[in-house]
């Protein structure tokens, strides 16, 4: 039995989430290999080859694939797919782009964010927010699933096998699609959905200004920031700091809640963190039923002094 | 330029989900429902490219039982110029709404589809990439920023950690975020005017197509529930209890 890891990468680094991946496939208990697509993509080859339990690094490096555009990307995945019987990738935002195109191309359905293995065709899956657990089982001839990073732990360090690679020759062009240009946040913090600590702020803070104190605490506790869909809408801060069912999953070691009241689909994205620690003036405020830790306070005061007692502790 | 956006029925965001008993399900019985938000997106963009003269006429889409007529009477009431119901009671998975929808985009002709990136009741994240994977057309998913040009459609999306703007040749697909724009409120005229638009109903049996469910739900849980907590008194007592009690500082 084969299964075909998608690297997640950026032609330089192999993104961690491939390592939650690899976990999720050693359940699976097949040959594991896994695919890079990308160009001037050497150092990311390399890396890949030391990763444990792969059997043999497959590699499509072009300047067609410099963007990893769904389209032709999903064209590659389906023409080596018939060797498979299991293709996993992480459901970030790059899985979730291009696994469903390759299900179409190959006229599969698939399941998508598993965070649990049953067996062989049988998978864990949330749905309504997070508020529903369900069962799934998948008989498709190839089973294409994705995978949620914070339900599988991190494989363990490199292997001191070299995995082999092969390189795939054949490339598909880009027909309709142009890579314009990119924007990343630029940011000194650990990134958001792989942060050991994250500190998250919600409509409390009332302006874009005062979530920015937000900044001196992460930067004491070397944590990522995160933020409401409330606090997004309100444009307090960028979309890509959102927690929750429609923005990114998290599990960090500790999450400290600031000004979120915890709507359901906050929740969604941050109850299987480790510690949760509340702080909101509001007592009622759900956000406190999944919190190990809350405290009733104004948010404004409690970041002062959360600064100075975590600064003499 | 004709567009097509697609809406589906389902339990409205602010309704506290409960599963059933019995464990096939959630209760969806006397709950209220609504247009999911994320296509309640992709109408508004929509039908703002309708009023900026870009598009020539919106055209709404729904799948399910007859109900989802409501649904769709609200994408007219937003502006849409017409309707499409296929109807079906099976229950339909993204690969099945994905051929549904190619197979109405291929009488019609659309140059752009605009979907809802996900639906908030199965949360799958797959119907809009597997159509353009069915169509062959190009994607952009995760829009937060969409600009036709002549033949092409600019489109800025979310990804990990910041934006990225591809330009589409037209026909396309794009999947919509939440930031790419806020749905308008409706107002009682338009409500009154959205009866009058046409709503065609296709029976999805006379569509020829394999829409059977291959996805097979064993069973539906509540998920386990995080113990509770304690209140603490001052930031002092958390910060000593993070640090010696849960060893997390």
């Amino acid at each position: 039995m084969k299964i075909l890891l998608i690297a997640e990468h950026n032609n330089k680094l192999l993104h961690v989430v491939n390592d939650h991946v690899i976990t999720a496939a050693q359940q699976l208990a097949g040959e594991i290999e896994i695919l890079v697509i990308g160009n001037e993509c050497e150092s990311v080859v390399q890396a890949a080859q030391k990763l444990p339990s792969i059997q043999k690094v497959l590699v499509a490096n072009a300047p067609e694939y410099a963007y990893q555009l769904a389209e032709n990307s999903a064209e590659l995945i389906a023409s080596l797919a018939k060797k498979y019987q299991y293709i996993m990738t992480a459901a970030t935002t790059s899985g979730k782009n291009t696994m469903p195109r390759v299900a179409a191309l190959l006229n599969l359905a698939m399941v998508s964010d598993v965070v649990k293995i049953i067996s062989a065709n049988t998978f864990e899956r949330y749905i309504y927010a997070g508020n529903a657990l369900t069962t799934v089982v998948n008989d498709e001839s190839i089973k294409l699933i994705t995978i949620r990073q914070t339900a599988f732990p991190k494989t363990k360090a490199n292997s001191e096998k070299i995995a082999p690679v092969e390189r795939i020759t054949t490339v598909f062009p880009n027909r309709g699609t142009q890579w314009v240009s990119q924007e990343l946040t630029a940011s000194a913090r650990p990134e958001l959905s792989a942060a050991k600590r994250v500190v998250a702020g919600g409509r409390g803070f009332k302006s874009a200004e005062n979530f920015k104190l937000l900044e001196k605490l992460a930067d004491q506790l070397h944590a990522a920031i995160g933020a409401s869909r409330a606090a997004v809408d309100a444009g307090f801060a960028p979309n890509d700091y959102q927690v929750g069912q429609t923005g990114k999953v998290v599990a960090p070691d500790l999450y400290i809640a600031i000004g979120i009241s915890g709507a359901i689909q906050h929740l969604a994205g941050m109850k299987d963190s480790k510690v949760i620690v509340a702080i909101n003036n509001d007592p009622d405020a759900p956000i406190f039923a999944v919190a190990d830790y809350g405290l009733v306070a104004d948010l404004f005061e409690a970041i002062v002094e959360l600064e100075k007692w975590i600064k003499d502790k | 330029m004709k567009v097509f956006v697609t809406v589906k029925r389902v339990v409205d965001y602010t309704v506290p989900v409960r599963v059933k008993d019995d464990q096939t399900g959630v209760d969806t019985a006397h709950v209220k429902m609504s247009m999911n938000p994320f296509d309640e997106i992709a109408v508004e963009e929509a039908v703002r490219l309708k009023e900026q003269g870009i598009a020539s006429e919106v055209v709404a889409l729904s799948i399910g039982l007859p109900v989802c007529h409501e649904t769709l009477r609200t994408a007219l009431s937003m502006g849409a110029d017409r309707a499409i119901l296929v109807e079906t009671d099976l229950d339909i998975q993204p690969l099945a709404a994905a051929k549904i929808i190619q197979a109405i985009a291929r009488g019609e002709s659309p140059q752009l589809i605009i979907l809802g990136k996900q639906a908030i009741d199965t949360d799958h994240n797959q119907t809009g990439q597997m159509l353009a994977g069915l169509l062959n057309w190009p994607q952009a998913t995760f829009a937060s920023k969409i600009k036709v040009e002549k033949e092409n459609v600019q489109v800025t999306r979310e990804i990990e950690g910041g934006l990225e703007t591809l330009r589409l040749q037209l026909p396309a697909v794009i999947t919509t975020d939440l930031r790419l724009n806020k749905p308008r409120y409706l107002s009682l005229p338009q409500i009154m005017q959205a009866k009058k638009k046409p709503l065609q109903i296709i029976q999805a049996s006379s569509l020829q197509l394999d829409l059977q469910p291959r996805i097979k739900i064993i069973k539906v849980v509540a998920p386990q529930k995080r113990r509770s907590g304690m209140k603490v008194a001052t930031v002092k007592e958390l910060v000593d209890r993070l640090k010696n009690e849960a060893q997390v500082l």
